[in-house]
This record gives structure tokens, sequence and C-alpha cells, in this order.
């Protein structure tokens, strides 16, 4: 008996004991009809070849592990950000248990959020009573500041319209007619969870610019010397937005972050539970639109509120996640040049000392081949830096990135020796990974969590950045960011490069000569 | 001897009387009609809890459910490892639900088993307004050519599909003549039909009876019978799980023919009628096929509970007096083999946890089936109910716990928050969502639907790691550390 109260073994070594083993052969010989060895072995190899490779490729319908997630989550993303929101999704319920789940999973937080609970009968008829009873309960229960409401798939199906539900609703007393509900129509069959999130900031911008769908006049821009913050769908949002946020102070520039989710998803464990917490004011909102700018930290996660705000006078920047001394640089001269503030003396030392990092551990990822995939922004981001390092970006894919952004990455690739053998994937899932991986080996990935079944496959090293990650803890609370935040990056980059030259490098009498304490 | 422990009977009837008052107070008056009907105190003697259930949740509550596609490709269908599943709308469900639920299996996951992948049809804009129909055929063509050594594929309805009317079961048809009678199955689990996963369950049952079987009858079985083959009917092998308990079996003597669905193969689902006896752990999720083949085969089928020794002792016997005596000595031999582990286990950690109490809220079977567990580690169960639970459930629950715990059916968020604040259990065992909000207000947390990531909790091997894990959520030092020693 392999059990034993004084060593309790779980699963990472209870099954691999011999009374297991054999269960486990038993129960496949004789009840799992499984495929003879040699025939699983040729399947697994052709897997690896150039002909699955090509097959995998021309792949027209079917999507194998996606690196995206629908609408409704970027709405949810986005609408925790204002000051004590809650965002209300007007459709299934069961979407809703999902959003929550996925972003607890990642941020080892709460979120709270709730639906209208349609079901056959608002399917038939439409879910207008949901709505109705559904913002009546939220308000009453959850007392918040502002409902921000979006939809399932369900609810774009039937073609309800929010516009009108909610109208009805608060004719019929549901909320105030003076409360905020800013909405959105996020059809989780269109774009993925970066669109969603684009407009979820459109609607709340819109909301309280335009004069809150015909309630209230809409506001007159009077322009100040502001400058507005975009972060975009970020799963490090908790330690970039405070990342940013000192950026700003040190350089003493008015800033107005939008959706700021940064404490909302990093609560303190006090004995007390607190539904919202910090997020972007009401009010600085609606004075946001008096911004003399709008800074985008990533253009595909903003496609449409970046030109809404161009409709409105102000500046509008779109970077592309900027990670690095040249991205960074970008970025700082931007927030410089539109504020007419100097950069400050700090961030410039910092830049120094990335720089200083850079020098002294660049020969360690000089060559080195990367494959990259996650957001059509993180990824551009991470193959600049990578280039920036010397390392070689060989395969970038985003699912959820299109002909304009492969475009981009092209011209990032064109515009150095190390994008010379680099490819772009726009609109490709992690099976097409996985052949590239067999076909065109790197030397590591980058990627989120999922991607650690790539790791197991093709047996490139996975360094986590990107969302979600499930199984490292407190990732997110770092920024990738700034000066300080590419310095994370690099470190988790080395920490990966040098764990696998130590796995490599320690058999004994064998090739431990190379197991060097001083790297 | 706590406070909350010296109370009377009547005291904590009366506190909990008031705690519901004081929860529905918040609601506007229809809404708080409602949920007065799920909420209530069990009373010693009933034959139920007094509580509402399996009723439409209340929109704007934050309700804690999920709905009838996650019952389906998440709970019952999703673990047949040798078939894949496809999760046929937009992206999101089956990225959600990718791998998410620690079904273990054994297989090259990509080759001849397929639980940890996400295979999805991607709906666009215009899938919606055409109809997806052509797209899932192709799909199915680019299965075969991509994943030869599939068994079997599975079509799991997201939510537009029934919206726009497309025929899941003639493409499923027409590609099973196609490919020379391989099993496809059509499940229309999209996730607004009915009120919680629960639907779910049974539509992806009735797709086995109806996809799986009757596609069988006549054939002969791949083994040769013996008088003692059960199947395991509604273990999900989370952490393991139907592991442990296989084990168990087997060391009685029995033959375990089939596992559904953790680490299940089509191979075992199409052996099951041939099977002597279900033993059925989630009633809830598969009692719906136990009683399809207790008609049309004349299976018997018979409940087990394999959380803690108590009720795994009592599950062997009732299980091995459906069979001869030599399965009855194996009974009492594998009963006697484990005691003294258990008296170890309980040895170790019962002191550490002595009347501790617990507030659950989780699905399936949980809220009544690790009452025992708890009690055998000396803990008390004070609050229990089911995301997604009928009638037959909360009778069922009256076996097992006490006069005066509090019942509360699809709990919101607010009731949930609100009756752990004023009860102060030592201990809360839910889900992911509920995990952090608990924990931000300094209580101990176990997650009862993944185990925390831990595992198996079934069987005496999962025992031990039960009341391992409990004893670090309670008496974990982060606790005392909740209060900063300067706040008041």
């Amino acid at each position: 008996m392999p059990q034993n109260a004084d060593n309790v073994l779980d699963h990472f070594n209870l099954f691999r004991q011999p009374e297991y083993k054999e269960m486990f052969e038993n129960k496949k010989k004789n009840f799992e009809n499984p495929v003879a060895d040699a025939e699983l072995e040729r399947v697994r190899e052709w897997t690896k070849t150039e002909e699955y490779k090509e097959k995998n490729f021309a792949r027209e319908a079917l999507t194998v592990n996606p690196a995206k997630a629908c609408q409704p989550l970027g709405a949810v993303f986005a609408a925790v950000g204002f000051e004590s929101t809650l965002p209300f999704v007007h459709g299934s319920q069961g979407c809703v248990a999902y959003y929550r789940s996925h972003f607890s999973r990642h941020f080892k937080e709460p979120t709270s959020c709730v639906s209208s609970s349609m079901t056959e009968d608002a399917a038939v008829f439409g879910g207008l009573n949901n709505m109705i009873d559904g913002l009546a309960n939220a308000y009453n229960m959850y007392k918040p500041k502002m409902i921000s409401v979006s939809t399932t798939c369900m609810a774009e199906v039937i073609g309800d319209d929010l516009n009108a539900f909610i109208k009805t609703s608060k004719e019929k007393g549901s909320v105030p007619q003076e409360f905020d509900v800013p909405f959105a129509h996020t059809p989780a069959f269109v774009g993925s969870h970066i669109t969603g999130y684009d407009n979820v900031i459109k609607g709340v911008l819109e909301h309280f610019w335009d004069g809150k769908a015909g309630t209230a006049p809409a506001l007159e821009r009077q322009p100040n010397n502001s400058i507005n913050f975009l972060g975009g769908f970020d799963g490090y949002t908790v330690g970039n937005m405070r990342e940013v946020k000192r950026i700003f102070e040190s350089m003493g520039v008015e800033y107005t972050l939008l959706g700021d989710n940064s404490d909302v998803w990093d609560t303190p464990t006090d004995g007390e539970f607190r539904m919202y917490d910090g997020g972007t004011k009401l009010e600085d909102v609606a004075n946001a639109l008096h911004a003399k700018a709008t800074i985008s930290m990533q253009e595909f996660c903003t496609e449409k509120t970046l030109p809404y705000i161009k409709t409105k006078g102000q500046e509008v920047v779109a970077l592309n996640h900027p990670v690095g001394v040249a991205a960074t640089d970008k970025f700082l001269m931007e927030i410089s040049r539109i504020s007419g503030k100097p950069i400050s003396a700090e961030l410039t030392k910092e830049r120094g000392r990335l720089v200083d990092a850079i020098a002294d551990s660049s020969a360690h990822i000089h060559g080195k081949k990367f494959a990259i995939y996650g957001d059509p922004d993180l990824c551009y981001g991470l193959a600049a830096f990578l280039m920036e390092l010397g390392g070689e970006p060989v395969h970038v894919l985003a699912t959820n990135g299109g002909k304009a952004w492969a475009e981009k990455v092209q011209a990032l690739f064109d515009s150095s020796p190390f994008g010379k053998n680099c490819h772009v994937y726009p609109n490709k899932d992690l099976w097409h990974m996985r052949s590239l991986l067999f076909t065109e080996p790197v030397d590591f990935l980058i990627g989120n969590t999922y991607g650690k079944y790539l790791d197991r496959d093709t047996g490139t090293p996975l360094i986590r950045i990107g969302f979600p990650i499930f199984d490292r803890h407190h990732k997110h609370r770092y920024p990738v960011w700034g000066y300080q935040g590419s310095m994370n990056v690099l470190v988790w980059i080395l920490d990966a490069i040098f764990e696998d030259i130590d796995r490599n490098t320690n058999v004994v009498a064998k090739s431990d000569y190379s197991f060097d304490i001083i790297r | 001897m706590s406070v909350a422990q010296a109370e009377s009977i009547e005291d904590i009837k009366a506190r909990n009387k008031e705690l519901i008052q004081e929860v529905l107070k918040v609601y506007p008056e229809k809404t708080a009609k409602r949920r007065a009907k799920h909420l209530g105190t069990f009373e010693d003697g009933k034959p139920d809890c007094g509580v509402k259930s399996n009723i439409k949740s209340i929109p704007g509550v934050m309700t804690i459910r999920g709905c009838a596609y996650a019952g389906s490709k998440g709970v019952v269908w999703g673990p047949i490892k040798d078939m894949i599943h496809i999760s046929h709308g937009p992206v999101g469900c089956g990225q959600y639900s990718w791998a998410s639920r620690r079904n273990y299996y054994i297989g090259t996951t990509g080759i001849d088993t397929f639980g940890t992948m996400q295979f999805t049809s991607d709906f666009q804009e215009k899938d919606i307004v055409f109809g997806g129909d052509k797209k899932l055929a192709k799909i199915m063509d680019e299965i075969q050519d991509l994943f030869p050594l599939n068994k079997g594929i599975t079509v799991q309805s997201e939510c537009p599909i029934g919206l726009i009317g497309d025929d899941i079961e003639a493409v499923s048809k027409a590609k099973s003549k196609e490919y020379e009678g391989k099993t496809i199955v059509p499940v229309r689990c999209e996730g607004f039909r009915g009120v919680s996963q629960s639907l779910g369950h049974h539509i992806a049952n009735d797709a086995v009876r109806d996809w799986v079987f009757d596609k069988m009858d006549g054939k002969p079985a791949r083994f040769e019978s013996t008088p003692y083959d059960v199947a395991i009917i509604g273990d999900y092998n989370i952490g393991g799980d139907a592991w442990s308990s296989r084990i168990l079996l087997e060391e009685m003597g029995l033959r375990v023919v089939a596992q559904w669905s953790g680490d299940g193969t089509i191979a075992e689902l199409e052996a099951t009628p041939k099977a002597k006896l279900n033993v059925l752990h989630c009633y809830r999720s598969m009692n719906y096929i136990s009683r399809h083949m207790e008609e049309k085969y004349g299976i018997p089928w018979c409940e087990y509970n394999f959380f803690g020794p108590s009720k795994i002792e009592e599950s062997l016997r009732k299980i091995a007096s459906h069979f001869d005596d030599k399965i009855k000595e194996g009974a009492e031999r594998v009963i006697a083999k484990y005691r003294p582990l258990m008296d170890a286990v309980i040895a170790k950690y019962r002191p550490r946890l002595e009347g501790k109490r617990v507030m659950l809220f989780v699905g399936g079977l949980r809220p009544r089936h690790v009452i025992g567990a708890y009690e055998d580690l000396g803990m008390e169960v004070v609050g229990t109910g089911y995301e997604f639970g009928h009638n037959d459930d909360y009778q069922r629950t009256s076996h097992y716990v006490k006069d005066g715990t509090l019942i509360y059916d699809d709990v919101t968020g607010f009731e949930f928050e609100k009756f752990v604040e004023k009860i102060q259990p030592d201990l809360v065992g839910s889900g992911i969502k509920e995990k952090y909000v608990f924990q931000k207000m300094g209580v101990p947390f176990r997650q009862m639907h993944s185990w925390d990531y831990s595992g198996p909790y079934h069987g005496y091997d999962g025992f031990a790691i039960f009341a391992r894990d409990m004893d670090m959520a309670i008496n974990s030092p982060v606790w005392k550390m909740a209060k900063a020693p300067w706040a008041a």
C-alpha cells in the first residue's frame, strides 16, 4: 500500500506506485481497445513531418488550441477598470461563470460580474424582462456606481437592442434615470477578447462624452494639457498600470488612466472583501474628453476607440505593447512631446540601467531563436525587444492577428538583420505552432500557460509571458512596460536560458564539465 | 469549545432564520419572494431540506451556476479521452473550459487521446448568417485527416447553434456513414437551455443513449463477461479520483469494465451494457443513463460514496451486497487492509481539526457526499447547498446533514458572503469564483471542485490527501497575519 499518513502521497507520486501502474496497464489492455504501440508511434512521428505541416496549414474550418478568447471576456476586463463598476453581461449565465473563473485563475483574485441569465423563453421572446429585473437586482444588491452592459453571443444572435432595453429598464425604475449604464454590443463571433475591450472602452467614453444615451447634454471639449492612457487587454495590468502611473508622475505629467483595473485585481487579505477597489473615477472619465491626447499602449486593442477619440479633436498615439529600450524611448518621447515636459532624470537613469543589464547578458541571448505567440501587440512588442537583444523571433503567431498586423510585423523583421529568417503567422493556432516547432525548431518558446503542451511535445522550453498564466503565480504583479518592466522580461528570458543550460550540462562525468557556477 | 458550538439547536435555528431575513432585505420585493424559497434550515426528520431547487436563476444576482454546455462538454463528454469533442460555435466556451477540470487520463495527447485540447469551429459572423453545417462537415474531414487515430467525434453545441437552426444531426449522420459507421455524436447542449449545468448532463446522457448504445445493440462485447463486472459511473477522475476508487473495487475482487467518464474511452462506454452492476458516484449527472441501463438492459445500479473511511466502508459493503460471498469477503478484506492507514490519518489530523466548522457550496454530489469525510476528522458541516441540485438531491442530503444546518440553493454571491460573515466558519469549501472572496475575508478555503489542484480525494488513498489539505488550509500561519498588529 503506497499511501502513508506520515508521508502523504498525492497525485504527483501516488499514481507512479507499482499497484497503480499495474492497474493502468490492465485497464488499457483489457478495456480501452487501445491503438497498437507501433501505430501510435508511426502517427506520432508523422505529425512531426513537413508533410503533416502542409496538411495542417491547409486547414480551412477547424481550429485547434487557439490563442484567443471571445469578445465578452475583454468586455469584463475593461468594465472592472472603472470606479465601483459592476459588469453586467446580457445573455446566457454560463458565460459569466466562465469569465469569472478565467480571470480568477490568472489573477488569483475575485472577479465580480453578473448576468441576465437568459434561457429558452428569452431566446424566443427576447431578454427585455431579464434586463429589467437584472439591472434592478444588481443595483440593489451590489450597490455599484455604474453598471457596464455587454452581451454574449446568444443575445447578439437574437438581436436584443441594448440601448432600447436600458431605456425601458430605467423607465420601469430598475435603476435611477441618472444612473450610468454604458453599454456595448460584444458579439463573440466577431474578433476576439481584444475587440471586446475596444468596444467597451469606446462605449463608456461615448456614454460620458456624448450625452449619456440622450439623457444629458453632450459635453463640450475644453482642451487641457492632460494625457489619457489606455493599456489595452493586458494580463500584467496590475504591475503595468502602477508602473505607468509612476512614469507619468516622474515626469510631472497630468494623466488619466482609462480603465485602470490594477487595484480591483490586487486587493489585500485583511479581513474584508472589496468587490470594488480603485478604478478610473467616473468624473475623470468625463473629463478625459478635454485631454490633449490619448496614448494607447496596444493599437490592436483600440482600433475603434482611438478613431472615435480623434473625432473629438484629440491627438491619438498608438503603440504596440512597447518592451525594451527603443520602444520605451518612443513611449516616453511621445509623452514628452505631447506634454512639453522633459523626460525625467530618474527615468533616464533607469534607461541606462536597462542598457547596462542588456550589455551584461546579451551574449546569452544573441543568435538564439524564439517562437512567440499571443495577442497581436504583445507579439510585436516582444519580437522587437528580442531583436534588440540580438535574438531572432523566428515564428511570430497571433490567432487574433489579421493582415494589417502581419504587415506591421513583417516591416519590423525587415528593419533588422535579426529579422531576416523570421515569419509572421496571422489567424493561426497552437496546433499550427506545433508543426512549426517540429519542422523549423527554435531554442525557446514564448507564450501563455497553454504553451506548456508545446513545450512537452516538442521539447522547446516555454518562457511564460502572456495571458492567461494559470500555472505560475504572481507574474501579473510585475510590470512588463517601461524600462523597469523590460528588465523583468529580460530576467524571465535569461532565467529560462540559464535553466536550460544547467539542465543540459548536469550529467555527471558526461556533460558536467560545463556545469559552471559563473555564467 | 467556541461560543458558536455552545449554541443550542434552537439558537442556531433562530439565528439562521434571522440571517435569511436579513439577506432577503436587500432584494427588490419580487426577487426576495423568489429567493426565500431557496433558503432554509434543515429540520431533523424531514424528508428533504425544505428548499426549492432546479429553478431558473434570477437575473443580476450573481449566480454561481454555469450552463448546459458546461454540463455536457465540460463534465460528461469532455473527459472521454479518445474522442474529439468539438466546441461548436464561437471561440470562448471551448477556451474557458480548456483543460481546467483536471480530468486526469493516460494517453499520448494529440495522437491517440485528446482530453487537454481545444477543438472549436470558431464561429465568425458569416457562420451565424449562413449557418455552420458546411463548416462542421469540413471540420470533421479535417479531424479525420489530421487526427487519424481518434475513435469518435462529438459536437458540443454552443448557444448560437440552436438559435440559427443548424442541423448538426444530419451532418453527424452523413459523416458517420461516410466514415464507415464511425461514432459521431451531435449534442444539443446550447448554453441557454435549462437553468444550469444540470440539463447539460441530462442531454449528454441522452446522447450516449441515442448515439452510442443504440448503435451497439446486439454487438458482442470485446471481452469475456464475468459475474463480477461493474462500471464506475459518475466519476470524472479529478486529480485521479476514479483511479483511487477503481483500485478498491478491484482489490475486493470486482472487475471494472468501464469508467464514466474520467479517463474513459468510447470502448468502455460501449462495453457498459454488459456490466452486472453500475456503481454510481455522481448521482446528479449520471442517474439518467443509469436508469436507462436498468430499464433497457436490466442492469441494477447502486449509489456509493468514497469520501472518508466511514462512507467508504459503508459503500464497499453496499456494493458487495449485490454479489456473492467471495466479494463480500473481499470487501471486508479491503476494509481491514486500510484500517491501520485510516487510523493513522485520523490520529494525526483529527486533533488539529476537531470541532472546526465548515460551510460548503458546490455542485453535483459534493454538498452531501463530503460531509462524512469532514465528520471522520471531527469537523462539522454547518451550511451547505447545491449549485444545480434537484429535489432528489435535497432528499438524499437529509440523510447527511445535522438538525439546524443552514441550506442555500443556487446561492447568490451576496447571500454567501453574508452567511459566511455571520456564521464565521473555520473553512469554506466552494469553487474558484468564491475562493478569493473568502480568503480576503480571512476565512480558510479549499476548492471543492478541483481539489485546489491537489487530489485525489476519493478512496482510502484520497482520504489521506483530503485530511492533509484541510489541515493545510485551516492551520496555515497566514490567517493569523490578516490583521495588522497596529490595526484596531
